[in-house]
This record gives structure tokens, sequence and C-alpha cells, in this order.
């Protein structure tokens, strides 16, 4: 098993871990990735990925309006929006 | 009034006027307010809207031909979005989250007349096997408050349990329904994949996640079942499948079978520990009573955990990015830059078992793993699907432990995810095959609860909810309760 890199990983998700965390997180994923790696033991040679049990496909709609976008009803819960926008920090100076 | 009573029994009840909605409603608001100091089953009460649905099912119901669920009181794993009330999934990040709409599910409820006695507490983001994810707290098993009530949906088993709800909505990803039904010692059942639409269920996996029903027997499942359960165009997976005798559980119980060919897969009945006394005894009453056991064969379901948590994982770190501190949710006080909030946003907002979960499932999706994680596990999760599709080549349903043992202490296995993972390994390989399954309680063992699971062929709810119900008119299991606690 290579060696897993947290920080890369953190990155990724757009998590801070502070130092103690990490090392607690390294040991949890080592042991996770061990558990995991029981897979590699089962021959999967000519089987087919499964994404939906059902091996349903995607289901189409008639291109017709049924909802209607409430927007203030939906920013309600917004931490912080002005005249009907989000506000987030400045991003372009 | 309520607290020995079935479902059905009540919404007779309610049916011949013997007591009133809103007379029912107002005894589980105060064995809810007197249970919660040291259940902890619910997040949130919702006494007022309880009672303006209880007085409004009362109008109904005195008007006549109401629909059989009518005034019944129900509790709701709060993962299921209400509109205008408080929709935490167990976390942090959506402490103030109040919902702008309703789930599917829950508004047939609401059309049917059921009433809602309040939102059930649950591992964060249903990710959890003993509720002790909470950020509200963990919840106690009724059966011993040192121990787990089981998780997910430990707050909704809970409550059905303790008699703070006849029926409770709950939530099945890896086994989230039957496990705390197991150790709760009441009937939970988790449909087939589609069956219950998604809309509004906060999601986790989305190619896993299910809602179901807790209750103590099968014919009230059956009932709740048939009100909430259907196509939804609003869902994109949801299956477009109508059965009418799903309809006419609405008002009917389903009937109690008297034969079927049930298999005993071998792999499931090695070792069985504390549950073996009572899968025998099962085994043994099924058979009295006229069903036929037949040994199968599931080859594949040991690589199962080790399947279900990289896809679930995989899904659960894409599902859960959506949680950014911009449009809902928590948000970091004084965000220095766009990445700056959405990564303490997201640190705050999640706890530590959420976290373990995006990286495990952040892992798996990288550049370099994809192949030998999660191909990988798709590819396994087909050979464990066909291994079931085989078995009902021969059988009509399956028979298993629900888990390895009764509910353990708060606290024992909090420390090693691992440990906590492998609780679910009878129930996981229904959930990657998309099948329904359903615990019921098949025993005890030193005075705690113990379940056992009939898995069936897709959308063969009905073959598993007449098998329970003739276990459960040859045995009492179902109706032990505890000892009401304080």
């Amino acid at each position: 098993m290579a060696d897993i890199d947290i920080q890369h990983l953190a990155n990724l998700s757009q998590l801070d871990l502070k130092s103690a965390e990490i090392a607690m997180v390294r040991q949890d994923l080592d042991r996770i990735i061990a558990m995991v790696d029981q897979m590699q033991a089962v021959d999967t040679e000519n089987v087919k990925p499964l994404a939906h049990p059902l091996d349903a496909r995607q289901r189409l709609r008639q291109d017709e309006v049924t909802e209607e976008v409430d927007r203030d009803l939906y920013q309600r819960g917004a931490p912080a929006t002005e005249d009907g926008l989000y506000l987030v920090p400045r991003v372009v100076e | 009034m309520h607290a020995d009573s079935s479902l059905i029994e009540l919404a007779n009840g309610l049916k011949n006027r013997t007591f009133s909605s809103l007379e029912l409603t107002n005894a589980y608001l105060s064995a809810i307010d007197e249970s919660q100091d040291e259940l902890n089953a619910f997040i949130t009460v919702t006494a007022d809207i309880a009672r303006a649905q209880a007085k409004a099912a009362d109008e109904r119901l005195a008007a006549g031909d109401a629909p059989a669920l009518c005034g019944v009181p129900l509790a709701y794993k709060d993962i299921f979005c209400t509109e205008g009330v408080a929709t935490t999934c167990g976390s942090r990040m959506l402490e103030n989250f109040i919902a702008p709409y309703t789930a599917t599910a829950i508004a047939r409820l609401n059309d049917a007349g059921a009433v809602m006695l309040g939102k059930t507490n649950l591992d964060e983001f249903a990710m959890g096997s003993s509720n002790e994810n909470s950020y509200f707290g963990s919840v106690a098993n009724p059966w011993d408050p040192s121990r787990v009530p089981g998780g997910s949906s430990g707050g909704s088993a809970c409550a059905v349990a303790a008699g703070l709800a006849p029926a409770a909505l709950g939530t099945d990803t890896g086994g989230s329904i039957r496990q705390p039904a197991a150790f709760c010692g009441v009937s939970g059942l988790k449909p087939t994949y589609g069956r219950v639409s998604r809309y509004g269920m906060v999601a986790f996996a989305s190619s896993l996640d299910q809602g179901g029903v807790f209750a103590r027997g099968a014919a009230d499942i059956a009932m709740v079942l048939g009100h909430m359960a259907g196509f939804d165009p609003r869902d994109s997976t949801s299956a477009d499948q109508t059965d009418d005798w799903l309809t006419a559980c609405r008002s009917q119980p389903p009937s109690a079978a008297s034969q079927g060919r049930i298999g005993i897969p071998k792999q499931y009945f090695v070792d069985l520990g504390v549950t073996d006394a009572s899968m025998q005894n099962a085994c043994r009453t099924l058979e009295a009573a006229g069903f036929t056991l037949v040994d199968v064969s599931v080859p594949h379901v040991d690589a199962a955990i080790a399947c279900y948590y990289i896809i679930a994982g995989a899904e659960a770190s894409t599902n859960l990015s959506r949680y950014d501190g911009v449009r809902f949710g928590h948000r970091c006080e004084d965000p220095q830059s766009l990445d700056d909030l959405y990564r303490r946003s997201r640190s705050e907002g999640f706890g530590a078992e959420v976290k373990r979960r995006i990286l495990t499932g952040t892992y798996a999706l990288s550049v370099g793993y994809y192949d030998a994680y999660y191909l990988k596990a798709q590819k396994i999760r087909r050979l464990i699907q066909q291994d079931f599709l085989d078995a009902f080549a021969d059988v009509d349903l399956i028979i298993a432990p629900t888990t390895p043992d009764v509910a353990f202490k708060r606290g024992d296995l909090v420390d090693d995810p691992v440990a906590m993972y492998q609780q679910d390994i009878y129930t996981i390989p229904a959930s990657l095959a998309g099948l329904p399954a359903m615990s019921i309680p098949c025993g005890q063992h030193q005075g705690l609860p113990l379940g056992m699971q009939l898995i069936g062929p897709h959308f063969a709810e009905r073959t598993l909810l007449e098998t329970a119900a003739a276990f459960q008119q040859l045995t009492d299991f179902h109706q032990l309760r505890p000892e009401p606690t304080a």
C-alpha cells in the first residue's frame, strides 16, 4: 500500500486538517485502506461494473417547465445575500 | 391509550372514534417529552404542527372516508426535508437549515392525514452504526441506556421501541434501518432501491440510499409503505413500479404466507455466536409453518464491506461537495478568501466520521487509484448482485442474521472505525444488490433483542412482508417491550 498523502486528499476535499488531526486521519485511513484492499483478491476479469442496482438508464422527460423558481424562498437559508445574489469574499481584485 | 397498541390498532381506534387524533398525538408528545433527557431520540419535536395536523385529521375522520393512516402520529428521521421545519441531518453543517420544501415520501403521508411528531436523531449525514456521530448527542437504547440503539436511523428505532411513535421513517444505505431495528427489538424494512422516492432525502450515497419504515410488526410497516411508496418524477432513479397489492396495503394488512422456499446462505451462517440459538429457532419455526429451507451460496459477500466503503465513500465525497458555505448551511466567521470560506466552513461543519468518509472517497476517486478502488468495487458489486440473483432462481427469499451481536456499549467502538464498519457485515450485501430486506425481532440474548433478516428479489417486498407476518403470528418477539425508563 502506497503512503497516503493526507494533505493532498485534504486539499482535494477542501478540508483543513490540524496537525494533530492529520496523524489521526492517517492512522484511520491506513486501517480503512488495508481493509478495502481485501477487494484485490477477488477475480473481476471480464466483469462489467455495476453503477446502478437496477441497471436503469437515465429517464428523459418532456421539455416543459414544471418548477417555479422561488429565489427569495431558497435564499432565506443562505449565509449572506444581497439583491438576490450570494455574497462571497472578493475573488478578483 | 397508545403505548401497547400497534399502528393498525391505533388506526382502527381513530376510525371508530374510540379516541381522537389530538388525544393520541398529545399522549405521544408527552411520552416524547418525558423520554428526551434519557433517550435523546428526537432532534426536533414539532408539537404545534402535530396538534394542527391532528385537529385537521379529526375533522377528516369525522367527515368519513379518510385514508386508514389519517390521524396516526409518525416520527421522521431528520434526513427527510420538511418545509418550514429544521432539517439538520444530525450535522452542525445544517444546524440552522430550514427546509424550503417537503420530501415526496412525507408529502404523501401528509396527504394521507398522518401527523408529524418530530424529527428523529441520526448519525451525521446517516454515516454510522451507533448514532454516536450525531452533532446533537447520541441516542440511548431503550432496552439498556448504556448501549447504542444502532445507526444511522437510531432515533427512529429507539422511538418505536420506547413507545414514542407507532411507526417511524428511516433511511438505509448499508443497514441503517435493519441494524437499529435489530438492536431495538422492532421491525424495519428497507425497500427495493427506487421503491421510495429519494426526493427531499438528504443524499449520502445516491446509488444505495433508500427510505423505509420502522414499526412493531409487518402489517404496520405495510400500511405506511403503501402510502409513501411509488413512482416520483422528481427522483431520477425512482422505479416506475406500481403494485396493486401494495396499494391495497394502505387499508388491508398483508396476509400471512403459509409456504415458500427460504434460502440459507452458508456464508452468513458461519460462527453465528450469540445469534446462533435464535437463528436456529427461527428456521425451525418457519419450517414447522410450512416453509422449505434450502442451502444457497452467495460466494462474493466476503468482499461486501470493502466494496461498500469504497462506493459509499466515493458517492459521499461527491454528494457532500455541495456544502460550501455559500448557498445554505454553515459558514465560517470572517472568511479571508473563497478557498478559506470553503475550507473552514466544511472543516467546522462536518464531524470526524463524515470527514473520514469524504477523504476515503476522495482517495478512491483520485488519479491513479480509480481503477484499483472505485472501478474494482463496482465490478465486485455486480458479482455480489449476481450471487443473489442466482440464488433467487431457486428460492423465494433468503434468511440471515441482521447483526453479529446484540447492541454494543456506547463508546466501545468509537475509536476504531474499521471495527465499527464490521457491524454492517450482514446488511451491506443486500444494499449493494439493491434488494429489499427487512429485520424482524427473532429472540433475545441476556435481555437484549436480536433480529433476523429476510432478503428478497427486487420488488418482492410482498414476499418479505407476508413471510414476516407468518413468523409474527407464530412468535411474540415483536411484542416484547423494554421496561419504561425512569
